[in-house]
């Protein structure tokens, strides 16, 4: 009898952990706000198409992890010659894209050569700048030399406009993409969904998910109760941060606030009068209370930063302390530079929440030390005309969302017109350099530099909210780089 | 009847020609440079260069508009420079969403609207007329995207039997439906409350005319004067109210579309400008404008069969 009621409860215990193991869900729908213009990551700019596809369905030779380091992908290993020119990469066997069709050093040599060619539309060619040749050694082997040494050349590898493609099916991305990835490209119903399956040939790790939908949810008060309905299951940009509280308060969800790349300036026009002089730009840089700002315009998520890198990099030096919030300061060193009454000037604000609210709280701070702001709201089109392109403006507040951007303070006619010989020696010795702790000392650098001229007003690293339901595990808690890596993501019970 | 019509569609012509030249023109005028827009901050000028010249954005401005209108009038309507997918395709693959929920919320507004407004009408002055027209202001007064979130959360969020958004296509049409009844409930009300009260106002005007009197007089009964005399007459005001709400539901319910993110019409515009997809929003714009012509046409030509009087003027 004992006997009998061991083996049932047996067979109970039994039951109930294969019917555990069978519960676990494997489909995730995903809110996205924005809707990719096409899904070709290595011809647009637009984050929303890595977002969806970037180590789910495309791969490149190294892929950028969960912390912003560099791991292996397509190539599984790569020595570096002595010079620090030439780069021969081993790459995986076995790896097929979706189509069929066998991935091999070929592929790879037709993805780079695209990418760097005269009448490529890869919105990110300065990664592929370094180049000199690429060679196919054999078939699982690939040599890429360099004009000169580029020290972050494998991180550039590792970027979405960097995948490989398929000569057969690089034409057809944009519609149908052809990746090497763990998930296949199923569906794109316009307007509403992008739909991924799992890739039963995958070369690595299988995934725990069978299917995984990407939503288009662009109205931050639809999010709200698309993710309390349970409808859509994880919102890893969540657009609502003033819903936060009656989200977090909800056991069914975790809410995780995490760091993106996005470095939020007051840009303003170095090029132009009375921006022009230093004097003026350390006032500003004075006047602004970025507690204020990180208050209203992120909820107080927002990371401070005191010149133009993340936090979240290990070389970051926390420069918040150059200019201090001082009105009294602020005007006298306007008044030094000439300005003892004020001035007036406009500042122009592209769409996004951050911008807008930021603006407003500014225009108030600047008002104290009698700068007059004109506020002019704009729309992304007239922005990148108006501002970026065309330099038609004072003031402007915009996140730079490209990882590791600092370069742009040495490009020449870049939009906030800074020139400093100093800091452009800086950024060609990094060029020159692949030694990290070389590398980091000169990023050290660059950041005093700029923080020190007072380029811009120096705001606040933009948090990445992350929404999900607390059994989903495997979501990225930052965003190194814009992507929702689902290769780890799995439901638990 | 036929002079009638040949009548109406000549106008119908020379408007959508003349609307053609204007949308082109002022998309012209509109700033920002679709490639940059594509390939964003850091593109290089090469590979702006490079898609423009892809996209054919380098021809003159008169050269692309005859092309655009040879195209139109052998009905291609261009090729998308973002989606790059034929603007026609991408029209279509809205309309299955936005043709139905219009569809859908014109028959809700009408079965709700006229019933009241006749009823509202046939008890002037008195409590129940107040009654329902005292709503009828509420319903005018409040915003259809308020009331849109109410319903996802009572009826999404708290009792869970409908999607709080998103529209899953119609491969499976209960859950399509599904997917539409809050958006058109949405749309239907506020329309509903409008039509009503100009239903009201038309009967009570038809009401007290000799006609009606005259009928009454007959011996007809009550319910037969108001529903066959007086509706009929009373009809005009209320067909050209639905040909605007039609034209109206078609492509300006984007607020709605955004709140249960359905993929129609609407997004569709606010999109294509927002990327500088010239070619799309010429496209749909031309397109909504030729179904606006096109609701026109109908509704003249129920005036005429509503009313024979204007058949034997024209």
């Amino acid at each position: 009898m004992k006997s009998l009621v061991t083996v049932l409860s047996a067979a109970a215990v039994t039951l109930a952990s294969a019917n555990f193991a069978f519960s676990a869900r494997t489909d995730l729908v995903l809110g996205v706000v924005l809707e990719p213009p096409h899904l070709d990551p290595t011809a647009s700019a637009a984050g929303a198409i890595d977002e969806i596809l970037y180590a789910n369905v495309f791969e490149g030779l190294t892929r950028v992890g969960p912390n912003g380091e560099v791991l292996p992908a397509l190539a599984e290993s790569w020595d570096v010659s002595e010079d620090g020119k030439v780069y021969t990469f081993k790459l995986r066997q076995g790896v097929k894209f979706h189509d069929g069709s066998t991935f091999d050093a070929e592929d790879v040599k037709f993805s780079l050569d695209r990418a760097r060619a005269e009448n490529s539309v890869n919105a990110q060619k300065a990664l592929f700048a370094a180049i000199d040749t690429v060679e196919v050694v054999d078939s699982q082997t690939i040599k890429v030399t360099l004009k000169q040494p580029q020290g972050s050349f494998t991180y550039n590898m590792g970027w979405g406009d960097a995948v490989i493609v398929a000569p057969e099916s690089a034409e057809t991305n944009k519609e149908k993409p052809v990746g090497t990835g763990p998930f296949r490209f199923e569906r794109w119903a316009k307007g509403a969904s992008v739909s991924l399956a799992r890739n039963p040939d995958y070369w690595g790790d299988a995934v725990a998910l069978d299917k995984a939908e990407f939503r288009f949810i662009p109205d931050a008060a639809a999010a709200v109760p698309a993710i309390l309905s349970g409808d859509v299951q994880a919102f890893p940009s969540f657009p609502a941060g003033d819903a936060l509280a009656q989200i977090k308060a909800d056991p069914r969800f975790s809410v995780v606030v995490g760091a993106t790349e996005g470095e939020t300036i007051l840009a303003m026009n170095n090029a132009k009068a009375p921006f022009d002089n230093i004097k003026v730009r350390q006032a500003i840089s004075h006047a602004l209370d970025r507690d204020e700002i990180i208050l209203g315009a992120t909820d107080g998520l927002g990371v401070p930063i005191g010149s133009h890198f993340s936090p979240a990099n290990e070389a970051y030096e926390d420069l918040t302390g150059t200019y201090p919030h001082d009105v009294d300061k602020a005007k006298a060193l306007l008044a030094e530079a000439g300005f003892a009454d004020g001035f007036s000037a406009t500042i122009k604000l592209p769409p996004p929440t951050y911008a807008r609210i930021s603006g407003e709280i500014i225009t108030s701070q600047l008002a104290e030390i009698g700068i007059k702001l004109e506020i002019v709201p704009m729309e992304w089109a007239q922005w990148l005309e108006q501002v970026f392109t065309n330099k038609d403006f004072d003031l402007t507040i915009i996140a730079h969302t490209e990882p590791n951007d600092i370069d742009i303070y040495g490009r020449e006619g870049y939009y906030f017109g800074y020139n400093n010989p100093e800091f452009k020696a800086v950024m060609a010795e990094l060029d020159q350099s692949s030694d990290p702790a070389v590398r980091n000392e000169l990023y050290r650098k660059a950041q005093h530099i700029i923080a020190d001229d007072a380029v811009n007003g120096f705001l606040f690293q933009l948090p990445k909210i992350g929404v999900w339901d607390a059994k989903l595990t495997g979501l990225w808690e930052n965003s190194p780089i814009q992507a929702n890596d689902l290769t780890k993501v799995r439901w638990t019970d | 009847m036929i002079v009638y019509v040949t009548k109406r569609l000549g106008i119908g012509l020379v408007t959508l020609l003349l609307a053609s030249v204007v949308v082109f023109s002022v998309l012209e005028i509109l700033p920002g440079d679709p490639a940059r827009i594509m390939l964003g901050m850091n593109a290089s000028p090469d590979a702006l260069e490079a898609l423009r010249q892809e996209m054919g954005l380098n021809q003159p401005a008169p050269i692309r508009f005859f092309h655009w209108l040879a195209g139109l009038a052998t009905g291609d309507l261009g090729r998308s420079y973002t989606y790059s997918s034929p603007v026609i395709d991408l029209v279509r693959e809205r309309l299955v969403v936005s043709l139905p929920l219009a569809l859908i919320s014109l028959f809700l507004s009408t079965v709700i609207a006229i019933p009241v407004g006749v009823y509202a009408a046939s008890r002037n002055g008195r409590l129940a007329d107040t009654l329902t027209m005292g709503a009828a202001q509420v319903g005018i007064a409040v915003p259809n995207f308020w009331l849109a979130l109410l319903l996802v959360y009572v009826f999404a969020v708290g009792l869970r039997i409908l999607p709080s958004g998103g529209f899953p296509g119609w491969s499976n049409p209960v859950d399509a439906l599904q997917g539409l009844i809050l958006p058109a409930v949405s749309l239907a009300l506020p329309q509903a409350a409008i039509l009503a009260r100009v239903t009201r106002s038309a009967m009570v005007e038809t009401l007290g005319e000799d006609f009606i009197r005259t009928a009454r007089a007959k011996g007809l009964p009550r319910r037969k004067v108001l529903w066959r005399h007086a509706l009929r007459n009373a009809m005009i005001p209320v067909l050209t109210i639905l040909g605007l709400q039609f034209s109206f539901l078609l492509a300006g319910t984007i607020i709605i579309e955004n709140v249960f993110y359905l993929p129609g019409l609407g997004r569709l515009i606010f999109q294509a400008i927002n990327q500088r997809d010239l070619i799309v929003v010429e496209g749909v714009v031309m397109l909504l404008v030729a179904s606006v012509i096109l609701i026109n046409l109908v509704v003249d030509i129920s005036y005429a069969i509503v009313d024979p009087r204007l058949r034997i003027s024209q």
